[in-house]
């Protein structure tokens, strides 16, 4: 080893870095990856220590100052019963916060194993198996979340347990495929005549192998996982009051967009639109460094 | 022909939509990794039959049929539908085809990268947005989509605009990028280059070769997004205060209208389920490859 390491540094520069190393370095050179990032990284400090620089207690009503337009005082105005829009903003990243990467989380898992299960066995394993997953492709996650909510009721958990569920097929799909051509390869037949259980050469030889389409396909689906718990909360069926939670928000002020009163909903909408946005460049740069 | 759509579509999206609501129907509680096995094909059968009768039930919170309810909120759905996609289908085809014709360019880079940001965000978010612009500050347009009573094609159509533009600019991106990279496929086969050997007008090539094929995959795209579009119609009509199949769902899941929900749901499945089949259709007539019984 003491050898290989004495070889020039001009090599060292291209070849002797580590996989992770490389990846890390193209991500820090990848200006999609770092405007996205200071993004997502502002709203979870927000999310965070909101708290301690919002201005005002983000639940305290003022009903004298109620529906005033932004101001020194209230930089983005009050909403109809007077609490600040500004600190809302701010410490309504948490929840949102919470709620997508948990589900995301879930989907990777559930749909991590399922991808895994498809691909190893293929055969009727895998024909039940992804008819099945397709059939919930086919079903847009707003209505599978309306019939769970009918059936389980509206919690926080409910929306985590729906939307990791809804995306799980997809990334099953794409674990699958990258599965498939994995397992053609000689130490997956190395494995198997060492008679490793199948459990061990799923999880211990080809995961690992696998995991760069896993991390690419987790950072997208957590830009959609937000995009779907903002739209359940905005529908009433994810995030419950008195929460300052972006969507919520909406919900409860668009009422009166007609009167003029757009910074109640201005703010939050742009709130989601930049969450949302700095998730999927950072889901461009992760896909790209780890795709060249 | 109708065999096979009989046999594909209820694997695809019948069983689908199905499963959850026969579920729910038999527990009252969804259990999502049952409900799309055989048995329940039977079920969709009885249940399809009545549906085709048009038995679709009794409304627990109206206290009367539920078909009158669905029938309008369908018509009503597919008027929104029909603005977005009459706007979104030629100014997204158009929007690739620009792309690609001017690939890595700045051209490309703004639609590309507008349309992908425009496409991630949440409808409402957009929606909220251009209501701001549009209806509160510009007073171009009207907030709300409930059009006066007895109101003519064009006025409804004016009051339509506003609401289709949160699902234009979902659909925009998709539709584009597709598009943009059937082109550049298109661009580099080599019946292209045979194309512009033979010496034909660029004009030509394009049209008659580059966009045919360049265009087929954009259709599947196009009729996989109605999946889609029918989510989003649950958030635009709500938000739009639309009387759509979108808000008939949403109102039966608050009430646990059942009967309303059950039917709301299937008809979308049809919906879903009927624009598959067109696009198969289509694209089997814009595919001189795949036309059926051409090689007979």
């Amino acid at each position: 080893m003491s050898a290989v390491q004495t070889t020039s540094p001009a090599q060292d520069d291209t070849r002797r870095r580590s996989p992770l190393a490389e990846v890390l370095f193209s991500l820090m050179r990848s200006r999609t990856f770092l405007v996205g990032l200071a993004i997502v990284l502002f709203w979870v400090a927000c999310a965070l220590f909101g708290e301690h620089f919002a201005p005002y207690d983000p639940l305290a009503d003022d009903i004298i100052n109620a529906l005033a337009p932004p101001s020194s005082e209230h930089w983005f105005g009050t909403d109809q019963i007077g609490r600040d829009v500004f600190s809302r903003v701010i410490v309504g990243s948490r929840d949102i916060l919470t709620v997508a990467p948990l589900a995301t989380l879930l989907a990777t898992v559930a749909g991590t194993a399922l991808g895994l299960l498809t691909g190893y066995f293929r055969g009727i394993v895998d024909d039940v198996v992804s008819r099945i997953l397709e059939a919930f492709m086919a079903i847009p996650v707003v209505i599978v979340a309306l019939l769970a909510i009918v059936a389980l009721g509206t919690s926080k958990t409910t929306v985590i347990i729906v939307i990791g569920l809804s995306f799980a097929p997809i990334i099953a799909r794409t674990v699958r495929s990258a599965v498939l051509a994995e397992r053609e390869l000689d130490y997956v037949a190395a494995a198997q005549l060492r008679h490793e259980s199948a459990l061990h050469t799923m999880f211990v030889e080809i995961l690992p192998n696998v995991i760069p389409p896993i991390l690419v396909e987790t950072t997208v689906r957590l830009g959609y996982a937000i995009f779907a718990v903002a739209t359940l909360s905005f529908m009433g069926f994810g995030i419950q009051p008195p929460s300052p939670d972006w969507g919520l928000s909406i919900s409860s002020n668009y009422g009166m967009i007609g009167g003029g009163f757009w910074w109640t909903v201005l703010f939050d909408a742009l709130a989601i639109a930049s969450l949302v946005i700095g998730v999927n460049l950072v889901a461009d740069g992760v896909h790209g460094a780890l795709n060249d | 022909m109708v065999f096979l759509g009989g046999q594909v579509l209820p694997g695809n999206v019948g069983r689908a939509i199905l499963g959850p609501f026969a579920d729910q129907r038999a527990v009252d509680a969804l259990n999502h990794t049952l409900g799309v096995d055989r048995p329940l094909l039977t079920q969709y059968a009885t249940w399809i039959w009545n549906f085709v009768r048009g038995d679709m039930g009794t409304s627990y919170i109206f206290r009367s049929p539920v078909a009158p309810f669905v029938i309008d909120a369908l018509g009503n759905s597919m008027k929104l539908a029909a603005v977005a996609f009459v706007l979104v289908v030629p100014i997204g085809i158009l929007g690739g085809v620009i792309a690609a014709l001017n690939l890595n360019r700045p051209l490309d880079r703004i639609i590309s990268l507008g349309g992908l940001s425009v496409t991630v965000l949440p409808e409402f978010v957009t929606g909220i947005i251009l209501i701001l612009i549009f209806g509160v500050w510009l007073r171009w347009l009207p907030i709300s989509a409930a059009w006066p009573k007895n109101a003519g094609f064009f006025t409804q159509l004016y009051y339509l605009i506003l609401p289709s533009l949160p699902l234009f600019l979902v659909l925009f991106g998709y539709i584009a990028r597709m598009a943009r990279s059937g082109m550049i496929e298109a661009l580099d086969s080599d019946y292209t280059r045979t194309a512009v050997l033979k010496g034909l007008p660029w004009r030509t090539v394009i049209w008659r070769h580059v966009l045919r094929n360049a265009l087929l995959p954009t259709i599947t795209v196009i009729a996989t997004q109605t999946g889609y579009l029918i989510g989003g119609l649950v958030v635009i009509e709500t938000l739009f205060r639309y009387q759509g199949i979108g808000s008939l769902i949403f109102t039966a899941a608050r009430g646990k209208d059942f009967p309303m929900l059950e039917s709301g749901i299937l008809t979308i499945g049809i919906v879903y389920a009927v624009a598959t089949l067109i696009a198969d259709f289509l694209y089997s007539v814009l595919n001189p490859r795949i036309r059926l019984g051409s090689d007979q």
